[in-house]
């Protein structure tokens, strides 16, 4: 197991005693240490912690309706045009400015990041979930692997973002009618993202697994009689938790974008309902008077998926014991 | 070799026809109705008239052979008469579109060369930019030019085509107003002056497209010149007196090009992908599109067939890139 390697202590030194004393480190730690000491990723997990808590606490401080129209004030600009445009029509009720409706842009902005965030954890989790079943179910059980990875494979040749379009159109109505406008939508673009993104997670999954499978520690609880249930929730699982974090992280990203350019392409979330990409397409008919509309949900979305872009590399480097401490 | 391409080849039908099954199925669910489109004074029966006129008013089975028959024998044969002359096909019965009437593969075959001109130029700018960008950077590692390049990929992984399109609409046809901000497909090359306006309109969306091509590709490009770098037989060039220049472009790229190839291969089908949404920023009525519309309109057999010819993009690519990967690297048998 990856403890071993850091309870190896360094040859024994009269010396200095301190190295006999010091207790030995927890894995977790290590990881953190090395983690914080790439720049980009910390400064990718400072920016999603700030962007969590700017789109699920900013309402209550920002407390605006989203969706309330104030025609008297439409297409109001930013507060900053003032700076090289004294004419323009600002407020500071509106730093961001208002829509050609009059609703909010930063409350528009919130609200809508809380769908696209979380939208993306979701689908992100149900991928990851999907995918370690497969994976370690395909490396772990040798009757299975054949027919999984013939599976797996199939489905990485499907054309994705064509067939999530189709899906999009076909169970958008029975679901709405299911579940009501909101939830039902939210169920198919989740569902949709997660069954078309877990066949990476299951292909690493399998073969960590495949590899785990043949080393001594396994050998060992097999031996004593534990039955394969047990030995994949206590054995294998959490020796494959660092190839799965980071394709979580992968995948955050991914289903950010999938489903921002789902509803680019106007199949996704209906147009009351704002999620960053809905906002960034309703935007694209205005952008030449009103630029900052596009830019500000765009940035949104650019600079979220950068900063867990990085947190996924900090993460690789970090998990893998190669690289960590040195 | 001979035979491991024949394997895979004769491998690859069943996942075709299954990856066709499925997509198939997938639109038959479809609640959207080819007739919501029609005026609603026709009767209801006529309307069912129609559908039948349609064809659907057979079983689903009937229908998925029919297109099967019709994609693998009737419409090979109509492009084969149309290339030579000859009369194989005989008035057989094309895949229609449900929307315009007319056969899918002529719609197809008008709005394929506006997507191929521009993902094919974007591709080929992508990874002319990227390669350099890999060389450079894995020769000097942690360089400002190596942290720059994985910025920039970064940058290009992260920024979502719908943004970085508008984006550069916004700055360049709207604020400085160099270049137009609608690709015009009916535009043609005669002289200097058109030639001039062709190179305008297509450098945003070809830019835009080609800024994920070079994310991908010289990150790969990176890794195995980096990989080959540390390798002995760089050490013994170096020992023979070899110039640096004939190390590094010679034996390392050499090697280095091996898994980079079968990337830059894999990555096709993926671009088509991309092109969808960029055509649809900057208006390029191609196959991506037509999508759409024929989305948005339950255009059936339109869509099957056009998400159908991108999966047969996919499968072939994986397998020229498996191909690909056994004739470059003796080391690689599959047999």
């Amino acid at each position: 197991m990856t403890d071993v390697s850091q309870q190896v202590q360094p040859p024994l030194d009269p010396v200095e005693p301190s190295a006999l004393t010091e207790k030995p480190r927890n894995q977790w730690l290590d990881v953190w240490d090395q983690f914080r000491s790439h720049k980009g990723a910390m400064a990718g997990l400072i920016f999603l912690i700030f962007i969590t808590v700017f789109c699920t606490l900013g309402p209550v401080v920002w407390d605006v309706d989203p969706g309330k129209l104030d025609i008297r004030n439409k297409d109001v600009r930013p507060i900053y045009t003032v700076l090289w445009d004294g004419d323009a029509k600002v407020s500071w009720a509106r730093p961001m400015g208002t829509d050609h409706l009059g609703r909010d842009i930063m409350a528009n902005i919130m609200q809508g990041g809380r769908i696209s965030l979380a939208v993306g954890w979701t689908a992100m989790i149900l991928a990851i979930l999907i995918g370690t079943f497969v994976g370690v179910l395909a490396g772990y059980f040798k009757r299975l692997d054949w027919g999984l990875m013939r599976f797996t494979d199939l489905v990485l040749s499907l054309p994705i973002l064509p067939l999530l379009l189709v899906m999009m159109l076909l169970f958008r109505d029975p679901l709405r009618a299911a579940f009501g406008p909101e939830t039902g939508i939210f169920i198919l673009i989740v569902t949709g993202i997660g069954i078309t993104s877990w066949m990476q997670t299951a292909r690493i999954v399998r073969g960590d697994v495949i590899s785990l499978k043949e080393r001594e520690f396994v050998l060992a609880a097999r031996s004593i009689g534990t039955p394969p249930r047990r030995m994949i929730t206590r054995h294998i699982l959490p020796n494959v938790l660092s190839p799965i974090m980071v394709s979580a992280t992968l995948g955050l990203a991914t289903a950010i974008i999938t489903e921002s350019a789902l509803s680019f392409l106007g199949l996704g979330f209906p147009s009351d309902f704002p999620t960053w990409g809905k906002i960034l397409f309703d935007s694209v008919d205005r952008m030449v008077a009103f630029p900052e509309r596009v830019l500000w949900p765009g940035l949104a979305i650019s600079l979220t998926v950068l900063a867990v872009n990085y947190i996924g590399d900090g993460l690789r480097d970090a998990l893998d014991p190669r690289i960590r401490g040195l | 070799m001979l035979n491991y391409t024949i394997r895979r080849l004769v491998l690859s039908i069943p996942t075709l026809l299954f990856i066709a099954l499925v997509i198939f199925l997938l639109l038959e669910l479809a609640p959207g109705d080819p007739m919501g489109q029609m005026p609603l004074t026709i009767p209801d029966d006529v309307k069912q008239r129609m559908r039948e006129a349609l064809g659907l008013g057979e079983p689903w089975y009937t229908r998925f052979y029919l297109w099967l028959y019709q994609f693998f024998v009737v419409e090979p044969q109509y492009w084969i008469d149309g290339a030579f002359g000859t009369n194989f096909a005989d008035g057989a019965q094309r895949i229609i579109s449900f929307q315009s009437r007319s056969p899918v593969f002529d719609t197809i075959a008008e709005r394929l060369p506006q997507t191929l001109w521009v993902v094919g130029m974007s591709y080929v700018v992508g990874v002319a930019i990227a390669l350099p960008i890999g060389i450079i950077s894995a020769y000097k590692q942690y360089s400002v030019f190596d942290q720059a390049g994985t910025f920039v990929s970064m940058i290009g992984f992260s920024v979502p085509p719908f943004f970085s399109g508008v984006l550069v609409i916004v700055i360049f046809s709207v604020q400085l107003g160099w270049l137009p901000s609608i690709y015009d497909t009916t535009h043609e090359v005669v002289d200097w002056e058109t030639f001039k306006f062709q190179l305008q309109q297509m450098i945003m969306p070809v830019m835009v497209l080609a800024l994920q091509t070079t994310a991908q590709v010289s990150r790969y490009m990176r890794a195995s010149m980096l990989d080959n770098l540390g390798q002995d037989y760089v050490r013994t060039a170096r020992a023979k007196g070899l110039t640096e220049s004939v190390v590094v472009m010679r034996h390392v790229l050499r090697n280095s090009m091996i898994p980079v190839v079968t990337v830059i291969a894999l990555g096709i089908p993926s671009i088509f992908g991309g092109a969808i949404i960029t055509e649809q920023v900057f208006k390029v009525n191609g196959l991506g599109q037509l999508l759409i519309i024929a989305l948005q309109g339950s255009d059936i057999p339109m869509v099957m067939t056009i998400t159908f010819l991108l999966a047969v993009l996919i499968v072939m690519m994986n397998l020229i890139a498996d191909i690909l990967y056994g004739v470059l690297d003796p080391r690689i048998r599959y047999d």
